[in-house]
């Protein structure tokens, strides 16, 4: 099966999905992380994650890009349900989990894979594969060790980790990392969820096996109905392995469009950006400079006034950029922008 | 003259022991390298290239079973020199190291300024006054406001941090600089930046580079020649040209086709298996087992073919 016609399936499901409610809806989210001055007294806020609005529909990958401090971690561990928002809701299947405790948070962990960023920090070294595989069963009260043992073949299977029993009782750092990852992605998937988050899945591995690891997932992907939540700072593989992305600056959802859209005509100075410093393997790139944004991320507990990109934005507008927050324009069906520039005359 | 190279490497081979045996991690590598040139060492994790820059620089682990071959700088061959001779003599003034994740390999207890200055002060006999100055230029020419001299490694971005190792690698001047996967843990921006900042090091001061990395996209933006190594060996080496525009090698073109592309339609591709180990190399070829082309001479180790100037180590390219 080719990237080609996977694309094509999902596109021809997408209009079907849409008319439905999302799986997993996003809302007004704020996770504000509280800095406290000698332990007592408020001293102000983290804004990790500051109003940000999505939709996920059953069968679709979405990818979040952005660069390391933006928030997409602090974004991605409140919809595994790890961080407590401070406002804002997120409703899966129509409950919101940020009021969900106990057995209802078992549940809907059971519902929501993650393959973590680093495989061999995420796995117990002292674990056999099938040990570290048997244990989201075991916790989840699968009782029967026989019914264990042919679900941990079967995700086993999937993952393509063959011949199954070699595996079985190796343990992590027999294995290359790779190898690591489909493990990790095994037991992202053995509880059969509806969503996978995976956080910059590849980035740890060797150029030649990333591409085999997101083949994999996208092939899980189409074949079991998941949802994916993707989380890189490479914009080069999200191409390939997701539908719509969102970009990430400074804890704001700057842009979102399908892949198409915002790749071929990108609206925010930020995502152009980033576009333009992801190089193509072409030795004619050593004879020139790149164009890079001046400066740094901003602070998050003291994000500038306006828009979060002004102070490095080439294009910025005084009076209007960096006094008012910019909203949502709709450039084309699909595809926002939150940057003055787009806004309509 | 006219024809002597910056730096020629002549069969160089680390061996180390390990408790299942001989690891030969840099297996009979020959290179050159001109003045102010750039090479990129590309390879997957595990194929050698750190243990070469290790090689190159003689910063060696303690279990080292083999360490031959010959390392000509400038001239002289380095390799006869005692320990005392070539640290006095060559790391640091005639080539220096920024290593694997340099940003983080700073004295978190002392200010970055002074560990900047301090191979000025140790390698160029410069007084501490003068070796914060050199230091001050340094943090110029990399990008670094110059404020930060006195500030604490934790109080710098990763970027910044990375910029101070480059600065702490200039500040002596050497006509060569060995990158060891110097923006892998590094933003897209920020590594754009680093980036910008070695081109225009290079530039100025006619610096040559070794940079080794996984990254194809990205080392193309430094890379005036490229050497592909594999499982302890450089199976390729080319100008960058016509390297990544053709690359010969089998394994080197299914490298090329692994990087995904933002702006062409062309879906990347993964290699199947896995490289060999390098306590017990296969007899023949060492991408044999991996490789489409595969066919009855592969047995046999194949010798490098020179192809219009270019060096292969493939049966293809006989």
């Amino acid at each position: 099966m080719t990237l080609n016609t996977v694309t094509e399936a999902v596109k021809s499901g997408a209009p079907a999905g849409a008319a439905k409610p999302p799986l997993l809806s996003i809302q007004n989210l704020h996770v504000w992380f509280e800095l406290r001055r000698w332990g007592f007294g408020l001293a102000g806020y983290v804004r990790a994650v500051d109003n940000v609005n999505f939709d996920l529909h059953d069968g679709e990958a979405i990818a979040v890009v952005g660069e390391s401090g933006c928030g997409k971690s602090s974004l991605m561990k409140t919809i595994l349900g790890l961080n407590r928002p401070l406002k804002g809701q997120v409703v899966f299947n129509g409950r919101d989990i940020s009021k969900m405790t106990g057995k209802d948070l078992r549940w809907y962990r059971s519902q929501v894979g993650y393959v973590q960023q680093d495989p061999y920090g995420a796995l117990a070294p002292f674990m056999s594969i099938e040990r570290i595989l048997e244990e989201p069963l075991i916790i989840n009260g699968v009782k029967s060790k026989e019914e264990r043992q042919q679900r941990v073949r079967k995700v086993m299977e999937e993952v393509k980790l063959f011949p199954v029993d070699d595996y079985l009782t190796k343990f992590p750092h027999m294995l290359s990392g790779g190898q690591q990852q489909r493990v990790v992605i095994a037991r992202a998937m053995i509880l059969g969820p509806k969503i996978i988050v995976a956080d910059e899945p590849v980035s740890m591995l060797d150029a030649s096996v990333r591409v085999e690891i997101l083949k994999l997932l996208r092939g899980l992907q189409v074949s079991h109905n998941l949802s994916v939540i993707y989380i890189t700072h490479d914009l080069s593989t999200v191409r390939y392995f997701s539908e719509r992305i969102f970009v990430m600056y400074a804890g704001k959802l700057i842009e979102k469009g399908m892949v198409n859209d915002l790749l071929g005509n990108p609206q925010h100075p930020y995502t152009n950006a980033l576009l333009t410093a992801t190089p193509e393997p072409d030795a004619r790139n050593a004879e020139i400079f790149q164009e890079v944004p001046a400066g740094e991320p901003p602070s998050l507990v003291t994000p500038p006034p306006g828009c979060r990109f002004h102070p490095r934005c080439s294009q910025m507008i005084k009076g209007v950029c960096d006094v008012e927050i910019p909203p949502d324009f709709e450039v084309s069906p699909g595809h926002f922008s939150a940057c003055w520039l787009q806004k309509p005359q | 003259m006219a024809d002597q190279k910056l730096l020629q490497i002549n069969n160089l081979k680390l061996h180390f022991r390990t408790q299942s045996g001989v690891v030969q991690a840099v297996d009979g590598v020959d290179f050159e390298l001109d003045y102010n040139r750039a090479v990129v060492i590309l390879g997957e994790s595990g194929c050698g290239k750190t243990s070469l820059a290790k090689a190159i620089l003689r910063v060696l682990p303690r279990n080292v079973h083999t360490y031959s071959g010959s390392v000509v700088l400038d001239g002289t061959d380095v390799m006869p020199f005692s320990e005392e001779q070539f640290r006095h003599d060559v790391r640091w003034s005639k080539m220096s190291l920024v290593p694997q994740a340099a940003m983080n390999a700073l004295n978190p207890v002392l200010r970055v300024g002074d560990q900047v200055a301090e191979p000025a002060m140790i390698h160029m006999g410069a007084t501490k006054e003068n070796a914060l100055e050199m230091a001050r230029k340094m943090f110029q020419n990399v990008g670094v406001p110059a404020d930060f001299l006195v500030r604490y490694p934790f109080e710098l971005s990763g970027g910044m941090r990375q910029r101070a190792a480059i600065a702490m690698a200039l500040v002596t001047s050497p006509r060569l600089i060995v990158l060891d996967e110097p923006t892998s843990a590094l933003d897209l921006l920020t590594q754009a930046n680093i980036m910008n900042v070695l081109k225009r090091i290079k530039k100025s001061f006619g610096t040559s580079y070794i940079l080794i990395t996984h990254d194809i996209a990205t080392s193309s933006e430094l890379a005036d020649d490229v050497a592909v190594m594999y499982a302890g060996q450089i199976v390729e080496s080319s100008d960058a040209h016509r390297f990544f525009t053709a690359p010969l090698h089998p394994y080197s073109r299914k490298l090329m086709a692994s990087v995904p592309r933002l702006r062409a339609e062309v879906e990347p591709e993964f290699i199947t298996g896995q490289p060999p180990s390098l306590i017990n190399p296969p007899k023949g070829c060492r991408f044999a087992a991996r490789c489409s082309f595969r066919f009855e001479k592969c047995d046999q180790e194949p010798p490098v073919f020179v192809k219009e100037g270019r060096q292969v180590k493939c049966w293809l390219h006989q």
